[in-house]
């Protein structure tokens, strides 16, 4: 116990060690989560009227980003399998940082849901009167809260074993590695099924709606990953091997493949019968009563999310270069794709046929950008903690952190 | 003193510097909190239980209260009433689509009866105006101005809550603020909504209202006369809608869109009387169902007059 203590303190104050590359994007991340945070004091006093959100569009930015999330989180599941179902060597010693990525995706879910509440402070009704099983939301709260408890566990038990140089004990986290294989996939079935269970929109109300999801995720997220892995290589000197990169270049193009192909049949659907039906889709892709506000959006996703691939079907995407490009490209894509061009679109038009745009707010958006910020300083600190622990530099009976001033960056303390 | 002690002052100050600076953008950060109305955030108000497990003693308690802070806000002493369903009593709504002129009195009866805010302006009904012909949303216009109406090629569609007897919204909410009483109404505990707005995209009625800001009402406007479940004041970050004005209806009285409409386009009733006027129009009239489709079964029923012709 003590010594775990010790451990946290220890994790605590290497998190503030680093070089200046390493403050400054601290500082930065730090300015812009702050000012999330002045926005949502705004937002608490004056009510969600600061959000661009109306009765006819009841759901914004907020539950756009929370959406996408929910798949960045899923995503680790991509590495996860290769590794403890496919025994793959290249990935194995960097499945922990899509564990780690899961887990500051959950606190932005977390958060993302929490800010578009009306009532946070009424927050503890959630364990007084639970809707459970009815509500599919009350289904999201406990998959999302599981689903980070299970990677908690599993990395910081991983981690620890790895700081007293103790081998960890299988029965401790291998079968909450594979909990957490069918986990991920449940945070964004459930996700998805929060939307298509609902008969009032039919945009949403289509059973591809899950699998699109998952799709959609399991591209952005390995992409997400391959950035980040390469910035890990860039400043430390933890191994990431290229055949890693490439393993993920190969699961991207699949999933990519997949998401565009279910986009394509929904597509198809919904232009094909042109129903009454498809009004929400009429006016995504091509505008509807004069009003397209969203029509430059879903064309410039499907434009960069065509592009990665085609880059991805080309051997050239093997060089780095190229691939990082896709990636980019479909980090955002799918954002705009999830987002805007998916959460918005099925309030427009209203229920009862009324065209209300939505356009969110400037405090919105800082908002969303200070949970955002947020989420990656804590991506960056559990980065920092977890690459001298698992190098062995930072063990039980190392010498103190403080003491290693450019133990991030310099390649002198193996 | 050695250099390590030195080294040790140093990271200390600096750690101290720091923090203190982390603290003080923090705080600034924090600053638009200083205007927080806190008067809905006490020990009371977070102590409160759900509507369905306070005590009828703990009710007359939080009526008290809600009631005094109503007379703080608005200088006048409201008559809050937790009117309970009558026994056996399952309401029903019907609107005759061949006699409503689109004059939208109901609409502002509504808000003035359900101390509905007036800003930013929350209405429980919209009226569609839609070309003769067809019934389609898609072709309804929500903002036909002030225009005289009827005009000789449209008719007018209300559309508020429709009490549906599966209602999506209440499948949905987390928490079960909202449920159908035993009268067929669909009520919400403004005390207990999260203000999470899932309700609201799964209703397909587009009945259901948030409150994005406070609400304002004018002193003069409120009306004192008020249920628990149904017209008190509500506070900005929750849900609202209709309820078939259950603080008059449970008492004998007719809504209030009913009683203003000036054709007589409304009727309310107990659909378990066989001999109420709502089951005789069910009986003998065209009825038509708004989205049946989506399979929700409203308690809100369209009808056609037997002299109702299309482009006449």
């Amino acid at each position: 116990m003590k010594d775990y203590l010790r451990f946290l303190r220890r994790c605590f104050r290497i998190s503030f060690v680093g070089d200046w590359r390493y403050y400054l994007w601290m500082f930065l991340l730090s300015v812009v989560a702050l000012f999330g945070l002045n926005a949502y004091s705004q937002q608490l006093v004056h009510g969600l009227q600061t959000t661009g959100m109306t009765d006819q569009v009841s759901w914004g930015l907020y539950i756009a980003n929370f959406t996408y999330l929910v798949g960045m989180a899923a995503a680790a599941v991509m590495l996860v399998i290769p590794v403890y179902i496919y025994k793959n060597k290249d990935l194995h010693d960097l499945v922990i940082f899509g564990e780690l990525f899961a887990v500051a995706s959950i606190l932005m879910c977390l958060l993302f849901v929490t800010v578009d509440l009306g009532r946070p402070d009424r927050f503890i009704h959630l364990f007084l009167r639970f809707n459970w099983p009815i509500s599919m939301l009350t289904w999201d709260v406990l998959v999302l809260n599981g689903y980070l408890l299970l990677n908690l566990h599993i990395c910081g038990y991983l981690i620890y074993c790895a700081y007293r140089r103790t081998r960890p004990g299988k029965w401790f986290y291998i079968p909450f590695v594979f909990v957490a294989i069918f986990w991920a996939i449940s945070i964004h079935t459930v996700t998805a099924f929060l939307y298509s269970g609902l008969g009032s929109r039919p945009l949403w109300n289509s059973a591809v709606l899950a699998p699109r999801f998952l799709a959609s995720a399991f591209s952005a997220g390995p992409a997400f990953l391959v950035l980040a892995l390469q910035v890990i290589r860039r400043f430390s000197d933890y191994k990431v091997p290229d055949g890693a990169l490439q393993m993920l270049r190969k699961i991207i193009t699949v999933a990519l493949s997949i998401n565009m192909f279910l986009l394509g049949s929904e597509m198809f659907t919904e232009f094909y019968t042109q129903a009454e039906h498809s009004a929400s889709a009429q006016y995504l892709f091509f505008g509807l009563a004069g009003k397209h506000a969203l029509v430059p959006w879903i064309w410039t996703a499907i434009g960069m999310n065509s592009l990665a691939l085609v880059l991805l079907f080309f051997p050239i995407s093997k060089s780095l270069k190229w691939l990082n490009l896709s990636c980019a490209l479909m980090i955002v894509g799918i954002w705009i794709e999830k987002g805007m061009g998916l959460i918005v679109p099925a309030f427009i038009p209203s229920p009862l046929g009324e065209m209300v745009e939505y356009k969110p707010t400037t405090n919105e958006i800082l908002v969303s950008l200070g949970i955002w910020a947020f989420g990656l300083l804590v991506f960056t600190i559990l980065v920092r903690i977890t690459i001298p622990v698992l190098s062995g530099r930072l063990t039980i009976d190392s010498v103190h952190p403080a003491e290693l001033p450019n133990a991030f960056s310099t390649k002198t303390f193996n | 003193m050695s250099g390590e002690q030195k080294m040790n002052r140093r990271s200390f100050l600096r750690g101290s510097l720091g923090a203190a600076g982390g603290m003080a953008a923090v705080a600034a950060a924090l600053t638009p909190l200083k205007d927080l109305d806190l008067s809905e955030m006490t020990v009371d108000h977070f102590l409160q239980k759900h509507y369905k497990e306070m005590s009828p003693k703990e009710i007359d308690q939080v009526i008290e209260r809600i009631s005094k802070e109503v007379e703080e806000r608005y200088d006048l002493r409201p008559e809050l009433k937790d009117v309970k369903p009558m026994d056996g009593v399952e309401f029903t709504y019907l609107l005759n689509l061949g006699r409503c002129i689109g004059c939208r009195k109901c609409v502002h009866a509504c808000v003035a009866e359900n101390n509905q805010s007036r800003s930013p302006e929350i209405q429980y009904i919209r009226v569609l105006e839609m070309p003769r012909g067809s019934v389609n949303l898609e072709h309804s216009n929500h903002h036909y101005g002030d225009k005289k109406v009827p005009s000789k090629d449209h008719f007018y569609m209300p559309v508020q809550c429709h009490q549906c007897d599966n209602p999506p919204c209440v499948k949905v909410c987390p928490v079960e603020a909202t449920w159908k009483e035993d009268d067929g109404i669909v009520v919400i505990d403004y005390d207990w909504c999260i203000g999470c707005r899932y309700c609201e995209a799964a209703c397909p009625y587009w009945a259901r209202r948030f409150n994005f800001a406070e609400p304002e009402i004018p002193k003069k406007d409120l009306n004192p006369k008020m249920g628990y479940l149904s017209n008190r004041p509500r506070h900005k970050g929750v849900m609202e809608k209709c309820h078939f004005c259950l603080h008059r209806t449970r008492e004998g009285k007719l809504p209030a869109c009913l009683e203003v409409c000036p054709v007589g386009a409304r009727k309310f009733g107990n659909i378990n009387d066989p001999n109420s006027e709502v089951v005789q129009i069910l009986k003998t009239k065209r009825i038509f169902i708004l989205k049946q489709e989506v399979g929700t079964k409203p308690r809100f029923f369209y009808y056609f007059d037997e002299d109702y012709g299309f482009g006449d």
